[in-house]
């Protein structure tokens, strides 16, 4: 079992962290990204060994001749930062086999970051090849629910009635016609050992997993909400707000899978507040507040409900 | 340590077997690798070594061509040795992390077994996806016979890992030809082997934990060009004197002598045919034959195709009064890809030499001997006259009306 870090008790005590995230990239001011790096990072003391699949994080945090990176670090596509670090892990287990390691009593962590289109779309084959060798290895999906690097288009992993450049709102259509892809039973199927789903807002809930993904030996898979201020359109500094809404609204339910099947919801919001109250908040679904596609708001409460007692059952069933 | 294999000095192996040994001898420390014909017994082979404990690393068997190449990057990157093989399709869907290995100066073995692309569907050799990775910064090393398979797979990893070279290289082979052709190689025993490829040493390595590095940075317009100039320069002018001093070490190991380019019969040759891969062969028996006869014909190899070795190829057909290239690739809207190479090679020499293309071999179409003496009958023409008397694009063993261009 890795050591859970003493450090973590409160957020002021966790944020006195060692970075291997520093404080300077070009991420827009208010992105998610670099706070649900630096839980992630942060929530060990290990070195680590990481990927950046093409997107957001990546083209801000490694900028010739800069890097934001106190850690060891590879980019090498939009699809492939799984593999990248598969390999590595491989290079790992072979050079320990064959004792050539130059710090063999020191075992690093393998962790790969990708957003929602390099994992949810473009490099899904990759991931599920990594999940089915069972590499020992973290994937986090940075979840903006949107293209973001390349301006704003749509993703399976974009929400029914979203306005996304390349699904968007208009006179005679509502913007995303499809709900967003199920991701989190996709990879609990491939039996990976542990699958979460974490928000930066809930940062104990987020480190705790975190800190559990690498005690587990084999492939675990993090999906991040990553509220986006460009695509989603709030302001910079409403961040964790909208995040809060998000988990409050239960739209971003807090939840693991262990082996595929044992789910525990880890998060239960004393008052869940509505639906609408999220949606709302957010420039993307501004014309669902219109006469015309208001119903959508109920399909999108009554759809956040059917999820959440499922999750409660699939609890309760233990399978 | 992986057990030692006993080997005879002489084995029967064909290409893809001698390229397993070969991985086999050099410890590769990573393997990761996807099935596609006519590579696929090399991975097979090498699955069997790992199965039967002659080899200690790691084997990656990866989803697709583009996750087992994503692997190989990823390990490379960590500090070890890598290898893999590929053809055609697997090639193509390789093509994008080719780049990302050179770019990032990588040293990877690949070994292609070259085959056509679809479509149509065709499981046989041409030279498709060995033209296909022209550009992609990768040092490309051919081979014609199951020994040069051996033999080029060690001087490639020696070469390769080199600190002042770091970049990947290829080991081509024609699919079936070569690939599933067993022929008589002379071997090197585990340790001469592993001597001659030498200990890998890591530069850079993501695994050295108190170092930490970042491989794969972003660069826009203001650094691009400092980064990709440099990986040229390198390939320009460190592969070949390297490739140079390994076919210098080989020979005095072994006794087989290597050129960047392989001239037969050239010495006072008027008549050459440029080719690769297994038409090699094939064009020496005829130029033997021409010989006999009087005919002053030869035959140039092109043995290291990434560098180009413009000058050695210049200086190899500077007597000669007509060459033709052949291609064994679709040229698909303009002059086959070697044509291009060889007249932008002699342009500015004092060559006055006449240059035709033949288009022949592709998805597999044998090349025969009665094939190339009507090459050489062309040659022959267009010598006499000091211009082109025949076509200057032809098609070899095309079934239909004959096809010819310009």
């Amino acid at each position: 079992m890795t050591q859970i870090k003493a450090k973590t008790k409160n957020l002021k005590n966790f944020s006195t962290s060692t970075e291997r995230f520093e404080g300077s990239n070009l991420l827009c001011p208010g992105c998610a990204h670099s706070i649900i790096v630096r839980e992630v990072l942060n929530a060990t003391d290990d070195n680590l060994i990481l990927a950046a699949s093409t997107g957001c994080l990546e083209v801000c945090t490694a900028v010739y001749p800069h890097t934001s990176w106190d850690a060891s670090w590879i980019h090498i596509g939009f699809e492939n930062g799984s593999s990248a670090v598969a390999g590595a892990e491989a290079m790992h287990k072979a050079l320990k086999k064959k004792g050539r390691l130059k710090q063999p009593e020191r075992t690093p962590k393998f962790v790969a970051f990708g957003g929602d289109g390099a994992t949810y779309d473009i490099g899904f084959q990759w991931i599920s090849g990594c999940f089915e060798r069972g590499h020992d290895m973290m994937y986090v999906c940075l979840d903006n629910e949107v293209y973001a690097n390349t301006g704003g288009q749509r993703s399976s992993s974009t929400p029914i009635g979203a306005s996304a450049t390349t699904s968007p709102a208009g006179r005679t259509s509502y913007g995303e016609k499809r709900n967003k892809k199920d991701i989190m039973a996709i990879m609990a199927a491939h039996g990976a050992p542990y699958v979460a789903q974490v928000a930066p807002n809930k940062w104990k809930d987020m480190v705790k997993k975190i800190q559990t993904g690498f005690a587990t030996e084999g492939p675990v898979f993090i999906n991040a909400m990553s509220a986006c201020t460009t695509e989603w359109k709030f302001a910079p500094e409403d961040t964790i707000a909208i995040s809060d809404l998000a988990t409050e609204s239960l739209v971003f339910p807090l939840y693991e899978i262990i082996d595929g099947t044992e789910l525990n919801i880890t998060y239960r919001p004393k008052n869940v507040i509505p639906v609408r109250d999220y949606l709302g908040a957010q420039g993307r679904f501004k014309h669902l507040f219109s006469k015309q596609y208001e119903y959508l708001i109920d399909e999108w409460q009554s759809r956040v409900d059917a999820k959440w007692e499922y999750l409660q059952r699939r609890e309760e069933a233990r399978v | 340590m992986a057990d030692i294999f006993e080997l005879k000095d002489i084995e029967v192996w064909d290409g893809n077997m001698a390229a397993s040994h070969a991985l086999r001898q050099a410890q590769v420390d990573v393997v990761a690798a996807y099935p596609i014909t006519p590579s696929t017994p090399i991975v097979e082979n090498y699955g069997n070594f790992m199965a039967n404990g002659y080899v200690d690393g790691e084997y990656v068997m990866a989803e697709s061509e583009h996750g087992a190449m994503s692997c190989c990057i990823g390990a490379a990157a960590a500090g070890g040795r890598v290898a893999t093989a590929t053809s055609s399709q697997g090639f193509a869907l390789m093509l994008e992390t080719l780049y990302s290995a050179s770019g990032m100066r990588l040293p990877i073995l690949l070994n292609v077994v070259n085959r056509a692309i679809a479509a149509p569907l065709n499981v046989n050799g041409d030279h498709s996806d060995m033209y296909m990775g022209r550009d992609s910064g990768w040092i490309q090393i051919d081979c014609y016979n199951p020994q040069e398979v051996y033999d080029m797979n060690l001087v490639a990893f020696h070469v390769a890992e080199d600190h002042d070279i770091r970049l990947p290289a290829m080991v081509h082979q024609d699919g079936f030809m070569t690939s599933h052709t067993a022929q008589r190689v002379k071997t090197l025993s585990d340790e001469q082997a592993y001597n001659f490829v030498g200990e890998f040493k890591p530069m850079n390595d993501m695994l050295d934990l108190d170092n930490p590095v970042t491989h794969g940075a972003q660069t826009e317009e203001d650094w691009h060009f400092e980064h990709k100039a440099p990986q040229h320069h390198a390939l320009m002018s460190a592969v070949l004197p390297k490739i140079q001093a390994a076919f210098d070490e080989l020979k005095s190991l072994t006794g087989r002598e290597y050129n960047f380019v392989e001239e037969y019969n050239m010495d006072d040759a008027e008549l050459a045919i440029v080719c690769m891969g297994t038409s090699v062969e094939t064009a020496i028996e005829v130029s033997n034959e021409l010989r006999e006869q009087g005919v002053k014909a030869g035959v140039v190899g092109i043995r290291v195709f990434r560098p180009f070795p413009l000058e050695q190829i210049a200086d190899a057909l500077k007597n000669t009064k007509a060459i033709a290239t052949l291609d064994r690739s679709s040229p698909n809207g303009t002059v086959g890809m070697l044509y291009n190479e060889i007249t932008g090679a002699l342009f500015n020499t004092s060559t006055n030499t006449v240059v035709n293309n033949y288009i022949y071999g592709l998805g597999g179409r044998d090349l025969t001997k009665v094939n190339l003496h009507t090459v050489y009958r062309d040659l022959a023409k267009n010598a006499q006259n000091g211009k082109l008397m025949t076509p200057l694009q032809q098609f070899i063993g095309l079934r239909g009306p004959k096809l010819s261009f310009f």
